[in-house]
């Protein structure tokens, strides 16, 4: 049974990733992801705002009391040495590349173009095997065009393209006007591979408080219908690995997602809430599954069930209730 | 040799020989002498080595007496060993200086010579301190400047293994410790040629080993105590000549010749000054001065005091000497002249005695100068030549003050300078929290480094801790600066802050063709008439050139906020024409480098940022030749202020308290209270404005004001008659005190430090704009005029009567008004809101014992104090005694008043029928548990005392003299509250032995620990309360160990109130604790987590923090109530409930936890691993001290 395949050039033992998240933040949940049966690990997020935020932070809190008052001229000790930069994360793509074999993709927000590549080249000097770019401008100025937020988006591409060598990946939300426009775009600027989707904190409102609380809702099962539907409608169309993310819960959803043409499936929501060992009850799952139904490999279903190779692709393209109804007939 | 030149302070220069000279190092903080011991715990965190390429073993103790008792143990075990202090540290240290002299034992104590408390504390420089241990067997050695303070390091390490007699050296505090110049540094090579390792090795041998067994330390009696005394006096012959023989090894190494007393001056001088420390730099430049005038003058600076040898200091004087000023930096209250008068006269008598002198019997004066750095300038120095220039020189006199009662003191005139043209004088004045002072530390050094010049700054700090003002005082230029006093005749002026125009005369110091440099919003072609007319009329008739910038704004372009150090820098580097505008950009991007390097490339880029933006933003502003202000300067107080306040306070907060004279100072260190009021400061850019409509009333943002200039009044509607037009009211929402009330919630904006907390614990929202709340922040100038005068009126609506406050709910309590007000602690303080809480519940019958800390700062520094006083007149008795006897001070209280009430009672039983039996009885009997109780006891005492003065006038029958007495004590019959209040440094560390001692004596006193888990007022040190993980000063790499438990050990007596308090997590918890401790009838303890600076943490929002401490179980909420037990139930309750979030996200709120992650992530991880676990322990421990049932355990 062949459970293998190439994504972003590299080739992974299986199509589960674990996606960006806080479970990579220890080494030995890394070390689990790979006995349990990951292909690879996307590292969770290095925000260069957040480093930005912490220096600010750190320089403020432990200078500005100073030299106020005669007793105290300072507050803490002198800082030698402070690792506020992406010391940290480098560090981690290093312990984690020393702690197993299969490839680390790191995850880079960015902030300003100059940041997205340098960070972009120290993650590669860190070893990481890959890159995932988690970009996310939310655009709340009422005079920026789309035109103008997407430019900035396939700037990003194209600057960290060029900065690096390392396999890119596009995170991507399904929020652009044209997500087949900008899935292409995205291939052209030089990403290697696209994941379908990207998912935000959502703000609530507390009554009690009234305030704002921003949190993040995991995916639940259904959540994997939207992948579903667009990558088996990009399937084949862009130059770019497909990679599923959101809902993915099952043995089935990767089949599925896997038959509408992704090349990895990648998982967190399902993880935190079974725990890592669900990785290779997934696996497991996916044996079986293609044992009764004699698949040999992953390849052999992959984009079997795309828009191109369907017999009625504007299933996919049905939008609205009165077709789903119809549908039903 | 080429040494490094390094521009640095002289804590810094004598903790680099110390360090690179010892193996051990035993530390306890205390200013000004903290740096050194920082220093050396810093460079030890780092793996620093040593000259013999060890780590010094550094360990903080918990006080100085425990420093020195670690010392004389390590010295007893072979290592070179030392330790730093000053002043109270230093004569807690006394008992072992004994013991380590009369062992024999080379060491060097480090000593930044400082006042030492008597009438008052003080945390300047004099020699009082030192003086005070020069029995002691120690040997003295006085340095006068930065260069000499690293030079004497050594040779008094190389000295003491040479002679085995310990010293100390020492050096002005502050003048010399702080005093940042560019010196050459030692090197390594240089340290090494000087200590002969055979010596070292020699001490080892000495040392106590079980391997070659003797004993040390016997007790002898006497037959031969006396014999073995006199056993020492070879070693003090010698140590003079082998401390000038190590000055003359010293000098073939550097080219830097020192001699035991040195002179300077005429050869055939007449007129000599003698006289040790800083001051000695202001007399040679004098001395150079008037010299070269052809004055016979000259000065003899002593550097080795003890041993005092005779030889050589008559050596060193002129054959031509006729008279001699010998200048004491102490005072010896009752003495036949200071010390180093006495010593003088003493050697000289000698001398003459043996037909040695060699010269007429001079004459010789002595005089005290410079007490707790009082400036000593050359106008002070000349008058002392000139006292001794006359007939009848005045003796016993004192230089730099006007005494006006025992007229001691000499006359100078303040113009007389010194100053040479070529030397570059700039004055800075800023913001504690704009940076300026750091920025003027950078800018030396980059002179310092980047010229062949000499260089020195001084920095002057505020007494207070909010919105203090520094004044940068910079010199530097081609010769060698001795100016060891502030500047006052200034060539650059910087006015960080165009606020502070308003307040002082900043241009008074100016000279004629002066610049002066203004940090101004007001666009430049308005900047003039925005201008005082004093500023105005010195720029015009001085011909001062003046620039100005919006530094504000390129700080916001540039995300720098409020720090506008670099863009102020960048001015006086393009103003000041030091380097070609190129080379000082380039400069100063290096220092930006070095100093912010290590805080990120974000922190460096927005520096640069600023750089880059500043000179685009710099304008020079023709001075017009007309005054067009009539802006005057502020008075420093309110004009209805008392007649103290005006004259004494008034002139000390305006600057000008070196000009008052003695006898307007209270003879014993007494001031009135209360005084806080008068001195109007201004200083929050923004102050809260109340929303009635919004409000709710809750009165939380009057619990948590750590000023207490919020507050809530609850009146009939008859009292708005006359109110202010502006001035707010709404109907009170609650029936408690009557119908038809009002309430109204003022902000006293001139007094407001504008800190936010208030802001962040209101609950109360706008419904249609959820950002507002009751009460939101506003620009304070706009609103200044008015909210005087809505104050003025709000202040004199009576308040509730407090019988009649429901005083257990917060809502309540905090209509009762509070005692301590607009102190100078910082914005957003965690400790006074606790302290104005007992001010509010018990003020009126307080008295309080305080332990040196910032609560004995912002509580008792001068100018003037924030313990006030009601309108009965009543309010709290506040003193402070010392650090490390807080508890034992205030339980002389409590001993005093009940003795005092034990006698009033049985003098009134005595004397019951002449006074009255039922007014007898009921004052005996009185229940005082609650307000009415004691405003009733109250009523009885003045009918008491009514009585007893009628019977004394009406002729007492014999019985007067007990009469006399119960009338003075009458007043012990009324209910007194002690309460003895300090911080952690106090509680857990230095004073734990006497807290301990004194909630041992089951006396009824309530103890208030400020717990802000360092030693804050210091500089944030760690102490046992700091928590583990944390990173503090002394505990760079994170502390290792767990805060102590000190609530559960008090528990252990069973009858002790303990209460754990955290305010901003349970404000009524609080409330509650407070009461019952005041209830209970025996010692009390609550220990009440303060919030502070020190913590890194964002002061607006710092009750979060507290909640968050609690919710995850870190700090337990619980009270310990001995009267349950009594009543057969657990004493212990659980108030609070914990472990709701992981310690983490609590701990990584605050950058004292944070930074560790930063600095050590390994062992960040690590210790936040284990400090999770203490708090799951302690919490399980917590849940079963509360499930104990008593009741159950009693049946089985």
């Amino acid at each position: 049974m062949d459970l293998s395949t190439n994504y972003l050039g590299l080739k992974l033992k299986s199509p589960i990733i674990p996606s960006a998240g806080p479970l990579s933040e220890k080494i030995s949940n890394i070390r689990e992801m790979e006995d349990a049966g990951a292909g690879a690990v996307v590292l969770y997020s290095l925000f260069e705002e957040q480093i930005e935020h912490e220096q600010i932070e750190l320089d403020y809190h432990t200078s500005v009391h100073a030299e106020s008052y005669a007793e105290a001229t300072s507050y803490f000790p002198e800082p030698f040495e402070f690792k506020t930069g992406p010391d940290e994360y480098l560090e981690h793509i290093r312990k984690a590349k020393e702690a197993v074999n299969i490839p680390i993709i790191a995850s880079l927000n960015g902030k300003s173009v100059g940041g997205w590549t340098e960070y972009a080249k120290l993650i590669e000097q860190a070893g990481a095997d890959a890159l995932e770019l988690n970009i996310y401008l939310l655009p709340t100025d009422v005079e920026r065009s789309g035109n103008f937020i997407e430019q900035m988006y396939i700037d990003i591409v194209k600057a960290v393209r060029s900065a690096v060598k390392i396999p890119i990946a596009v995170k991507m939300h399904p929020f652009f006007t044209s997500t087949s426009y900008m899935a292409n775009q995205f291939a052209k600027a030089g990403a290697n591979g696209l994941v379908l989707f990207n998912r935000f904190y959502q703000p609530d409102i507390n009554l009690e408080k009234l305030e704002v609380e921003p949190n993040v809702l995991l995916s639940t099962p259904m959540a994997m219908r939207l992948p579903l539907r667009w990558i088996a409608i990009l399937y084949g169309k862009v130059q770019a690995d497909l990679a599923a993310t959101s809902g993915v819960y099952h043995a089935e959803d990767v089949i599925k997602l896997t038959m509408a043409g992704a090349k990895a499936t990648q998982m967190l929501a399902a993880l935190l809430k079974f725990g890592i060992g669900h990785i290779a009850d997934v696996i497991s799952g996916m044996k079986t599954w293609m044992e009764e139904h004699e698949y040999e490999s992953l390849s052999m279903m992959r984009g079997s069930m795309s828009y191109m190779n369907v017999d009625d692709p504007s299933k996919f393209e049905r939008a609205n209730y009165m077709k789903v109804l119809h549908s039903y007939k | 040799m080429d040494r490094k030149k390094v521009t640095i302070d002289g804590n810094e220069a004598a903790a680099y020989v110390a360090y690179n000279t010892n193996e051990v190092i035993a530390i306890y903080p205390i200013t000004p002498s903290s740096n050194m011991a920082e220093w050396c715990d810093a460079w030890s965190a780092v793996g620093k080595k040593n000259i013999w390429g060890i780590v010094p073993q550094v360990t903080e103790m918990q006080s100085e007496g425990g420093a020195s008792g670690a010392v004389h143990g390590a010295l007893q075990s072979g290592a070179l060993t030392t330790t730093f202090t000053a002043s109270q540290g230093l004569l807690l240290m006394i008992p072992n200086m004994y013991k380590i002299a009369g062992e024999l034992t080379p060491t060097v104590f480090h000593v930044s010579a400082r006042s030492i408390a008597a009438q008052a504390l003080s945390i300047f420089g004099d020699h009082s301190d030192v003086m005070s241990v020069r029995q002691t067997g120690f040997a003295l050695l006085s340095s006068g400047s930065v260069q000499e303070v690293m030079d004497f390091a050594l040779i008094a390490q190389a000295a003491t293994l040479e002679s085995r007699i310990p010293f100390l050296h020492f050096f002005d505090g502050f003048r010399t410790s702080h005093e940042v110049m560019k010196i050459e540094q030692l090197t390594a090579e240089d340290m090494k040629a000087m200590i002969d390792d055979k010596l070292v090795i020699e001490h080892r041998k000495r040392a106590l080993s079980p391997d070659h067994p003797f004993i040390r330390g016997t007790a002898q009696n006497p037959d031969v105590y006396f014999q073995g005394r006199e056993t020492v006096n070879p070693f003090y012959a010698a140590c003079p000549n082998i401390v000038q023989k190590q000055m003359d090894k010293f000098a073939k190494l550097t080219g830097r010749q020192y001699h035991l007393f040195d002179y300077v001056g005429a050869p055939d001088a007449e007129r000599i000054i003698i006289l040790m420390g800083s001051g000695t730099q202001a007399v040679e430049e004098t001395v150079e001065y008037l010299v070269a005038k052809g004055e016979k003058i000259g000065a003899i600076k002593v550097r080795l005091y003890r041993p005092f040898s005779i030889d050589h200091f008559i050596k060193a004087l002129p054959k031509t000497t006729k008279s001699i000023a010998v200048l004491d930096r102490t005072k010896e209250p009752g003495s036949a002249g200071e010390p180093l008068y006495q010593d003088v006269i003493n050697a000289i008598s000698e001398k003459y005695m043996n037909g040695e002198l060699g010269f007429s019997y001079p004459k010789i004066v002595g005089g005290r100068y410079g007490l707790s750095s009082k400036e000593f300038t050359p106008a002070m120095i000349k008058a002392v030549f000139d006292n001794l220039a006359s007939d009848k020189p005045k003796n016993h006199f004192t230089v730099g003050i006007i005494d006006d009662v025992t007229n001691t003191s000499l006359d100078f005139d303040p113009n007389f300078s010194v100053e040479t043209p070529e030397t570059f004088r700039g004055k800075f004045y800023g913001l504690g929290a704009d940076g300026t002072v750091g920025a003027n530390k950078n800018s030396i050094k980059i002179i310092g480094e980047g010229t062949d010049y000499f260089a020195q700054g001084y920095f002057v700090y505020d007494s207070k801790k909010s919105g203090s003002v520094t004044v940068s005082h910079l010199r530097f230029g081609p010769k060698p600066i001795k100016s060891t006093y502030l500047i006052n005749k200034a060539n650059f002026i910087a006015c960080h802050q165009q606020v502070f125009l308003e307040k002082m005369d900043m241009l008074e110091d100016a000279v004629e063709g002066s610049t002066f440099l203004l940090n101004t919003k007001v666009p430049k072609e308005q900047v003039w008439d925005s201008l005082p007319e004093k500023v105005q009329k010195d720029l015009i008739e001085k011909k001062m050139k003046l620039y100005v910038i919006d530094a504000y704004k390129v700080a916001e372009e540039t995300g720098m906020g409020v720090r506008i150090n670099t863009i102020m820098q960048t001015c006086f580097f393009a103003i000041s024409n030091i380097f070609p505008k190129e080379q000082a950009i380039g400069l100063i991007k290096d220092s930006i480098k070095k100093t912010y390097g290590a805080k990120g490339d974000k922190i460096v880029q927005m520096n640069f940022d600023a750089v880059d933006k500043t000179l685009d933003n710099l304008f020079e502003v023709p001075v017009p030749n007309k005054i067009t202000s009539k802006a005057q300067l502020q008075p420093p107080v309110t004009p209805n202020a008392p007649d103290f306040v005006k004259e004494v306070l008034g002139k000390i907060i305006a600057g000008k308290g070196d000009l008052i004279p003695v006898s307007k100072m209270p003879v014993d260190g007494t001031y009135p209270s209360a005084s806080a009021r008068w001195e109007k400061r201004n200083i929050a850019l923004e102050v809260p404005v109340w929303d009635p409509e919004t409000c709710i009333q809750c009165n939380k943002c009057v619990m948590v004001c750590p000023h207490a200039t919020i507050r809530a009044k609850v009146y009939e509607e008859k009292y708005l008659e006359g109110a202010p037009e502006t001035f707010k009211s709404t109907k009170f929402k609650a029936k408690d005190y009557g119908e038809g009330l009002l309430y109204t919630l003022q902000v006293a904006v001139e007094d407001c430090t504008g800190c936010g907390l208030c802001v962040d614990v209101c609950p109360a929202k706008n419904k249609k704009e959820t950002k507002l709340k009751a009460i939101n922040m506003a620009e304070q100038l706009p609103l200044r005029e008015k909210e005087r005068a809505n104050w003025d009126f709000f202040i004199n609506i009576p308040d509730l009567d407090r019988r009649k406050v429901a005083v257990s709910k917060v809502k309540d309590s905090q209509f009762l008004e509070p005692l301590f007000e607009f102190s100078g602690a910082c914005a957003g303080c965690g400790e006074t809101p606790y302290v104005k809480l007992v001010s509010q519940l018990f003020g009126d019958r307080a008295i309080i014992a305080n332990a040196t800390g910032c609560s004995s700062i912002y509580g008792g520094n001068l100018p003037t104090t924030p313990w006030s006083v009601n309108k009965e007149g009543r309010g709290p008795a506040w003193s402070n005694s010392l650090f490390e006897d807080n508890a034992e001070f205030g339980l002389g209280f409590r001993l005093a008043i009940n003795k005092h009430q034990n006698q009033a009672i049985d003098l009134l039983k005595k004397y019951s029928s002449e006074i009255g039996d039922e007014l007898v009885t009921a004052i005996i009997n009185a229940d005082q548990k609650d307000e009415a109780g004691i405003y009733e006891q109250r009523e009885r005492v003045e009918v008491l005392k009514k009585k007893l003065s009628d019977m004394i006038n009406a002729g007492a029958n014999g019985k007067a003299s007990d009469l006399n007495h119960l009338l003075s004590i009458a007043d012990y019959l009324v209910k007194k509250s002690v309460w003895i209040i300090g911080g952690d440094g106090w509680a857990y560390d230095i004073g734990y032995g006497g807290l301990d001692h004194v909630i041992a004596t089951g006396a009824n006193v309530n103890l208030l620990v400020l717990d802000t888990e360092v030693y804050s007022n210091t500089g944030g040190q760690s102490s046992k309360a700091t928590p583990r993980g944390a990173v503090a000063k002394f505990a760079a790499a994170g502390k290792p160990a767990g805060k102590k438990d000190l609530g559960l050990m008090a528990m252990t007596y069973g009858n002790v109130y303990v209460a754990r308090v955290a305010m901003g997590a349970n404000d009524q918890h609080t409330l509650r604790a407070f009461l019952e401790v005041e209830a209970y009838d025996g010692p009390s303890i609550i220990i009440a987590y303060s919030h502070c600076i020190a913590h890194g943490i964002n002061m607006a929002t710092a009750m979060n923090n507290q909640k968050a401490a609690v919710d995850s179980g870190y700090w337990p909420l619980y009270r310990y109530n001995p009267e349950l037990a009594k009543e057969g139930k657990n004493p212990f309750k659980l108030d609070s409930k914990g472990l709701k979030i992981p310690l983490k996200d609590y701990a990584y709120m605050e950058t004292r936890y944070k930074m560790l992650t930063k600095s050590h992530p390994d062992l960040a991880a690590k210790l936040i691993q284990e400090a999770q676990e203490d708090v799951i322990k302690r919490w399980k421990e917590y849940e079963r001290l509360a499930a104990w049932d008593p009741q159950k355990e009693a049946v089985q």
